[in-house]
């Protein structure tokens, strides 16, 4: 066994954090207060080779390994959880093209993304179904020479900005998930209708919309895989994502930890540091002992990726955890800050609002515990 | 065109720095290591100079541990070209460091147009190994540099002085300058070029390879240790007017007698 990460791992893993400290945390309080969509860093990131990590090296990519993805994904949501959400929704958008596409769609749709700064949305979710996706009521039409698009997405990150959609729909809804296919549209095609941006409690800097399809019409060979097989495309992409969105968890909880260390020697009461009361002692350590198995549990489910074996359980895991766990550093975090950790003068509170939406996108926290029952109890 | 940038690795600003027990040097096991400061705007205006000339080869010339190669691995992946590490202890002195720079520019076996460094290493902040540097390349040298153009076999160079005002000097080439803060802003080592970087060739030396020896010390470093903790400052309250003018004589007199600074 070997824990180790490798030297080129390191610099990729300190090029990260060193963009994180230097050109997002100076900036992420400003871009929150605003809800600005982060345009210049984003691109920024992108001309660093820090985004779009999934794609293969044979489509242009740097040819990185899911281990990699999450090493980069932590430093960068260290830097902002909501930034973060708009990066990595590049990710999760292009990883159906990566597992369920042809040659000829890697080389269309992922090729373009090395070479240019372009955005991606994942559209899944509807306004009725969230959770349970595979009940989608967006229909693909076969309309002769092409597919034909109707329904309704909502909570589509990056929507106002994007360049490329993976859409989600049924070519049956009585089929279930049998029916269920991924395609890929160009947002700018006639027929969609992209809502105004919603706004949210936490990571808002990055772009969450409605997307509106009005009998859009999409070429044929855009389809992944063949119609019906969106299901599976969607399930493996969400064992690869997993463990991306623990890891930006992971990132959140750093900061709310190295933060919470930093204030409680500064902060004097009773005389002493508050890191000299015994009940801040033991916050601090509850924090670092649920960072460091967070971390065990993302780099194990990025491995297991790599490995080419299945993940789905410890992916859930790792969802779980680390969202669950930075939920409770960051208020933990604003509990070691006092009065201060409620102001927005102070760093903490963002990061606690920006930690509750890592436990309801990607699968909620309740639905990661019924797929690791599931994969228990089978 | 052969441009030489001399990097030195230190430990990261957020260190915490601890002397060994016997006062020796400092623990280094568990330092993170990082490229000085300044010299990333050395490299930078080297890797600056080779985008207008795409003939310029960037070397990147390092003394120090072979442990890690940090800095010499994030200058190569910010665009040098090819790297030289001299292994040494890393508390060597200016002289010896500068006479192994030169042995090792020396060995490269290309002849150098420029020499570029920072303008002090953050660790022990000697601000003398260009110089000494440039001394024994028998070169001219300017130190301190904020303004940089290359012009043919000229370099035009600016250099801040007391009070802000800029000194301005035309240098022929070959010459050294010392970067400062303010040059250029340094570039981040990008994920291709830390990939492209792990095929770059980087030469290793021993400091006889170089012609440094023992005998080339001429600073040896006698103890290490912590600054004297400051002891906490004094409050006087003279909120009470009556009492203000024998509080001010108290002030006064601790100055002279306890502070000594009046
Ligand atoms: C800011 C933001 C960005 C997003 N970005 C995207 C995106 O880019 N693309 C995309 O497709 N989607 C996106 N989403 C949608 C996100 O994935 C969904 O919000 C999420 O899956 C939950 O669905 P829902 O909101 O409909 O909640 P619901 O499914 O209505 O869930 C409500 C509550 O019921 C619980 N629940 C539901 N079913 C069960 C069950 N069977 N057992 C136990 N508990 C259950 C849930 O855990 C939750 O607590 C985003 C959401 C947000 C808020
Ligand atoms: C919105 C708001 C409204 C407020 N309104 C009022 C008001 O109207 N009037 C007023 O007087 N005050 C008010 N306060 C102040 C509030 O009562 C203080 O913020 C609170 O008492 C905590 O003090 P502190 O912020 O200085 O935190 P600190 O005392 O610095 O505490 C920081 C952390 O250290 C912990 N800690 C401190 N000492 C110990 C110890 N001995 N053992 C273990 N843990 C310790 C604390 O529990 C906390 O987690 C308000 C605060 C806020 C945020």
């Amino acid at each position: 066994m070997d824990f180790s990460l490798s030297s080129e791992q390191r610099e990729i893993q300190d090029l990260a954090y060193k963009f994180a400290k230097n050109e997002m945390i100076p900036v992420a309080h400003e871009y929150d207060e605003q809800g600005k969509f982060p345009t210049e860093i984003f691109k920024k990131a992108w001309e660093l080779g820090l985004l779009n990590t999934c794609i293969p090296a044979e489509y242009g990519g740097s040819g990185f390994s899911a281990v990699d993805g999450v090493l980069i994904c932590e430093a960068l949501a260290y830097g902002c959880m909501g930034m973060n959400s708009s990066f990595m929704a590049n990710d999760l958008a292009l990883l159906p093209i990566v597992i369920g596409g042809n040659d000829a769609q890697k080389k269309k749709f992922l090729t373009p993304f090395t070479e240019e700064f372009k955005i991606a949305s994942f559209c899944l979710t509807e306004p009725g179904n969230g959770s349970d996706a595979g009940g989608i009521k967006t229909t693909i039409k076969d309309g002769g020479d092409h597919w034909i698009i109707n329904g309704e997405k909502m909570w589509i990150t990056n929507a106002g900005y994007a360049n490329l959609f993976v859409v989600y729909g049924t070519i049956d809804v009585n089929l279930k998930h049998k029916g269920i296919s991924a395609i890929v549209v160009d947002p700018k095609s006639p027929g969609i209708e992209v809502g105004k941006k919603e706004d949210k409690m936490g990571h808002r800097a990055s772009d969450t919309r409605g997307v509106r399809f009005n009998n859009v019409k999409v070429a044929k060979e855009n389809m992944l895989g063949k119609p019906g097989e969106g299901w599976a495309i969607a399930m493996a992409t969400l064992d690869h994502s997993r463990p991306l969105v623990a890891s930006s968890a992971l990132g959140g909880s750093q900061h709310a930890l190295d933060l919470s260390i930093k204030y409680s020697k500064e902060r004097n009461q009773f005389g002493v540091a508050i890191a000299k009361h015994q009940a801040v002692q033991f916050m601090i350590a509850e924090m670092g002992m649920k960072v460091a198995c967070a971390r065990l549990l993302v780099h194990k489910a990025a491995w297991m990726c790599d490995q080419g074996e299945r993940n789905t359980e410890i992916a859930s895991y790792a969802k779980a955890f680390a969202s669950d766990s930075c939920m409770q550093i960051t208020t933990d975090a604003v509990q070691i800050y006092g009065g201060y950790g409620y102001s927005r003068e102070y760093p903490v509170e963002k990061l606690m609002r920006d930690a509750k939406l890592l436990q309801i996108y990607e699968g909620t926290s309740q639905i990661q515990r019924l797929v690791m029952a599931r994969e228990l109890l089978k | 065109m052969n441009i030489f940038v001399c990097v030195k690795q230190v430990p990261d600003t957020e260190t915490k720095i601890t002397p060994t027990s016997d006062g020796s040097f400092i623990e280094t096991a568990s330092i993170k290591w990082i490229m000085n400061p300044y010299d990333e705007f050395a490299v930078e205006q080297a890797l600056l100079i080779k985008q207008a000339n795409p003939a310029a080869n960037v070397s990147v010339v390092r003394v120090g541990s072979v442990k890690d190669t940090e800095a010499l691995r994030t200058a190569m992946a910010m665009g040098a070209d090819d790297a030289f590490l001299v292994e040494a202890a890393d508390n060597l002195d200016s002289y010896s460091i500068a006479k192994a720079l030169k042995g090792a520019i020396e060995k490269s076996g290309k002849k150098p147009d420029l020499v570029l460094a920072g303008k002090q290493a953050i660790d022990d902040d000697a601000l003398q190994v260009p110089q000494i540097l440039a001394e024994m390349m028998n070169l001219p040298s300017v130190s301190v540099i904020v303004g940089f153009e290359l012009n043919g076999t000229t370099v035009k160079a600016k250099r801040e002085v007391e009070g802000g005002a800029l000194e301005v000097y035309e240098v022929a080439t070959p010459c050294v300058f010392a970067t400062n803060k303010g040059l250029n802003t340094p570039r981040y080592a990008s994920l291709p070029g830390i990939m492209k970087a792990k095929k770059k060739p980087m030469v290793q030396l021993s400091l006889a390879d170089v012609g440094v020896s023992d005998a080339d010390r001429r600073v040896k470093y006698s103890q290490f240790r912590l600054p004297p903790e400051k002891p906490a400052g004094k409050k006087f309250d003279a909120t009470d007017a009556a009492k203000q003018k024998e509080i001010v004589a108290q002030v006064v007199g601790l100055l002279r007698t306890e502070a000594k600074i009046i």
